[in-house]
């Protein structure tokens, strides 16, 4: 125990911060990249297009079915056959966002579609063309909707991005591997790993919480409309 | 609000001399199998408060919606202030470019059955969307405007609050005084009180009848008859997808001519 604490933390721990770092980093610009998919594919979903709409679902299905863990391999592996090579980096930000974003496409189309037609109308009615009804009414609403979602999603990918370290970035996972192929000390350094694990998601869920709190507004808190919104994250989150 | 009840005459009567602010002919709509309008004609003249009646199902609901192009009609005829909406050309319906029937509805607001209002806003803000994003008018003026005509629908404590704070009935006196701001020349009213508890109804109907005492023109479509009745200048009555019977409300309450129509009396009497 002694040793634990104030010999292996204070010699391993700054190391195995620098991984922590690049989780943090993987995680925001897969999730800003994802956000960026998620409603480009919830529009072509609800275009009424079929081809978009039909791309978007055999997106998302592939997504559903396929591991996150052979997603990221195939775009770091096999990918380079056919002349796209990317950096472990890239790769890694490239396979977590094309995962978050089919799911978040399922989050946006749900948020859209929850907005009630009647307020749609009473946008036509006034006067207004599609698109300022959709920027006006729908969009904002939507939003609102979605973000305890999103929020959740936010979490869950912050502990997928662990699978990165099967493609050589050096996130908080990998440090861990190569402290412990160094060391020989696999059961304290995976309880560091998972100690930060726990730090970085416990305090990214309060923060949600309270970004949540800030943004819902009084009109979700009082009334029938709060009960439009999608059920916990729990239920929508990933499997 | 309520005020005295002496009938005001309309500001015109239709007659050959004054242009109808509405003109529908042989409008017809369909939904897959289902024809809903078989061949309407209509007009509304300006300052007339028009009140469409009838069974359900009959139409009355998709009229209106076709008149501001909520519902796309089949074939037909629409002219709405000289402007003409649709038409058909060589026997194939054509529908005005899309700016000018977005003018058109800007022009002509609707008060839903169900209010609709914008949940994401406040009342006031639901006042000045249209004037502010679709008339571009100046912020300041139309807050201002929407402050008065708060007031004329009773609510005027209520600027800051939500829809889901207001009852039904304020919620519609709500939808009113958005329909108002738009500084309308037609406003289509569909079932404004059908929604509604019993005991909401007389608010509303109280801030329909003071915009048909200044003259305001309106189509009312109802199902209260005793409303129709004091307030119309102009019944017609629909059914089965045509206007069966059109007059003033002591011809089509009092003598009623078609079978149809005094079948539909007794139904709503009994």
């Amino acid at each position: 125990m002694y040793e634990f604490f104030f010999v292996l933390i204070p010699k391993y721990f700054p190391f195995l911060l620098q991984g922590a770092v690049v989780t943090m980093e993987l995680s925001v610009l897969s999730m800003a990249l994802a956000t960026i998919i998620g409603f480009l594919c919830a529009l072509g979903r609800t275009s009424g297009n079929p081809i978009a709409s039909g791309m978007v679902a055999v997106y998302v299905e592939i997504i559903r079915d396929v591991p996150l863990l052979v997603v990221l391999l195939v775009i770091y592996f096999t990918l380079p056959q056919v002349g796209i090579s990317l950096p472990g980096f890239w790769a890694g930000v490239l396979g977590l966002s094309l995962n978050v974003g089919a799911y978040l496409s399922e989050v946006f189309r749900a948020a859209l579609g929850s907005v009630d037609k009647g307020e749609k109308e009473a946008g036509l009615s006034l006067g207004m063309s599609r698109f300022t009804v959709f920027r006006r009414v729908t969009l904002p609403q939507a939003m609102r909707i979605a973000v305890p979602t999103v929020g959740g999603y936010f979490i869950a990918l912050l502990k997928d991005s662990s699978l990165v370290s099967f493609i050589a970035v050096n996130e908080l996972m990998r440090q861990g591997t190569i402290l412990i192929s160094n060391t020989f000390r696999s059961m304290e350094i995976y309880f560091m790993v998972a100690i930060i694990y726990f730090v970085i998601s416990f305090v990214v869920a309060r923060l949600v919480r309270q970004v949540e709190r800030v943004l819902t507004p009084r009109y979700l808190r009082v009334g029938q409309k709060a009960t439009k919104q999608p059920t916990s994250t729990i239920e929508m989150a990933p499997a | 609000m309520i005020g005295s009840f002496e009938p005001q005459v309309p500001m015109s009567m239709p007659s050959s001399a004054v242009e109808p602010l509405l003109h529908v002919r042989a409008l017809h709509k369909t939904f897959g199998e289902n024809a809903v309008l078989r061949g309407v004609d209509l007009e509304i003249f300006p300052g007339e408060v028009t009140f469409l009646i009838g069974p359900s199902g009959g139409g009355k609901s998709t009229l209106l919606r076709c008149i501001n192009f909520l519902e796309t009609p089949t074939s037909g005829e629409i002219v709405f202030g000289g402007e003409r909406l649709c038409h058909q050309d060589g026997g194939i319906f054509t529908q005005a470019p899309e700016k000018v029937v977005r003018a058109a509805r800007a022009q002509m607001p609707m008060v839903f059955q169900h209010f609709n209002l914008f949940s994401h806003r406040t009342v006031l803000e639901n006042i000045i969307e249209g004037p502010v994003v679709v008339q571009r008018r100046p912020r300041a003026e139309a807050e201002e405007e929407a402050h008065a005509l708060l007031e004329r629908v009773a609510l005027g404590d209520k600027s800051g609050s939500y829809p889901a704070e207001l009852s039904g009935g304020q919620k519609q006196r709500i939808a009113i005084a958005r329909a108002l701001a738009m500084r309308p020349r037609l406003i289509l009213f569909d079932e404004p009180t059908s929604a509604l508890d019993p005991e909401l109804v007389a608010g509303v109907l109280d801030s329909i009848r003071a915009l048909a005492e200044e003259g305001r023109t309106m189509i009312v479509v109802s199902h209260e008859m005793k409303f129709a009745r004091r307030l119309a200048d102009r019944v017609h009555f629909i059914s089965g997808g045509v206007v069966e019977e059109s007059g003033s409300p002591e011809q089509i309450f009092e003598n009623p001519e078609s079978e149809r129509l005094k079948a539909f009396m007794r139904s709503i009497i009994s």
